[in-house]
């Protein structure tokens, strides 16, 4: 059998089990820390049980703390979801804050890991473009790899939205090392494959730090 | 015994440290690379519990640096990915344990490795 490299589906695949694998990373802990809590609740019990008493502000603490898990991996699940779901249609009018916020919430321990601060600045009207939304967080997602690598740990990228004349762009800001990247770095053959299907322009600004992702108001057009 | 915990996830290796101490088990925690390092150079442990993904300096990565510091101490790692399966096969089998622990699981564990 001879199949032809599917460069999108490839970089596609490789996107969704990264932030899948991500995220049930996250998940995990969250589950450990309700796991904590509980046994702990339960040594308690059998403290109590052999006649210790029991601090009752102790166990408010608890019950509230496994609360918060619960919604800490709500949140995560709740991401996934809307995730999984960006598959459903190919073409669909989205609004980049959305996109954008997604991207982050999804990659948010990838974030950490590289020690790089994200400071979104989300239009205050919502910057709507027609496009294949899947294919939109795997550009945002590699642009942002690439800008949290360029900045380099201990420092803030800042993600920006907006209208233009003609659709609309996300502009990674306060790229500092970008004027030593070398230029073969980035766009990648994966992000110059998605930025052709998306009819999307990537323009960098060394001088000022900044990436622009120029995105048309349709994909169509 | 003494034990170090290193997790980035503050609730779980506190609330771990309490419940090993309930069952005579000393142990202390810290939350990050820099933090486990700083606290070995003060204090010694026969044995650190390290989380494998944290930022900055890995599980792995700190498990080189304190190893290479305190050639006695001992580790194992807690892991939130994939299950036990994973770790069934290699020579490091002993050393790792899967999110959420089990505490007897761990304490069977830290026992084993102290062992070796």
């Amino acid at each position: 059998m001879n199949c032809k490299p599917d460069m999108i589906g490839e970089t596609g695949l490789h996107f969704f089990g990264k932030m899948s694998a991500t995220n049930c990373h996250d998940i995990k802990n969250a589950l450990a820390i309700i796991n904590e809590n509980i046994g702990l609740l339960q040594d308690f019990i059998l403290m109590s049980e052999k006649g210790m008493a029991i601090d009752q502000e102790r166990l408010k603490t608890l019950a509230e703390k496994v609360v918060k898990q619960v919604w800490r991996a709500d949140g995560f699940v709740k991401n996934m979801s809307r995730f999984a779901h960006s598959i459903d249609e190919p073409v669909v009018n989205v609004d980049l804050n959305e996109i954008l916020e997604l991207v982050k919430m999804l990659s948010s321990r990838f974030v950490s890991m590289r020690g790089v601060t994200l400071k979104p600045e989300p239009s205050m009207n919502p910057v709507m473009v027609t496009t294949n939304p899947f294919l939109l967080e795997n550009l945002v997602w590699l642009c942002l790899d690439f800008a949290m690598e360029v900045a380099g740990s201990g420092k803030t990228v800042g993600l920006i939205t907006e209208e233009t004349k003609d659709g609309a762009r996300i502009r990674f800001t306060h790229i500092e090392g970008l004027k030593e990247a070398s230029t073969d770095m980035f766009p990648t053959e994966q992000a110059k494959a998605l930025l052709k299907t998306l009819n999307g322009e990537l323009t960098p600004d060394a001088g000022a730090g900044e990436l622009a992702l120029i995105l048309p108001r349709d994909i169509g057009s | 015994m003494r034990l170090l915990l290193v997790d980035d996830e503050v609730e779980l290796v506190s609330t771990l440290a309490e419940r090993l101490s309930f069952r005579g088990i000393d142990a202390d925690w810290v939350a990050s690379g820099e933090e486990a390092l700083k606290k070995a150079e003060t204090e010694t442990y026969d044995l650190a519990v390290l989380d494998v993904k944290m930022p900055r300096i890995s599980g792995i990565k700190l498990k080189g640096m304190l190893e290479a510091k305190y050639p006695d101490m001992k580790f194992i790692f807690m892991t939130g990915h994939g299950s036990e399966d994973d770790f069934r096969t290699g020579s490091s089998k002993a050393y790792y344990l899967v999110k959420p622990i089990n505490i007897e699981a761990l304490i069977s564990k830290i026992n084993e490795v102290l062992k070796k």
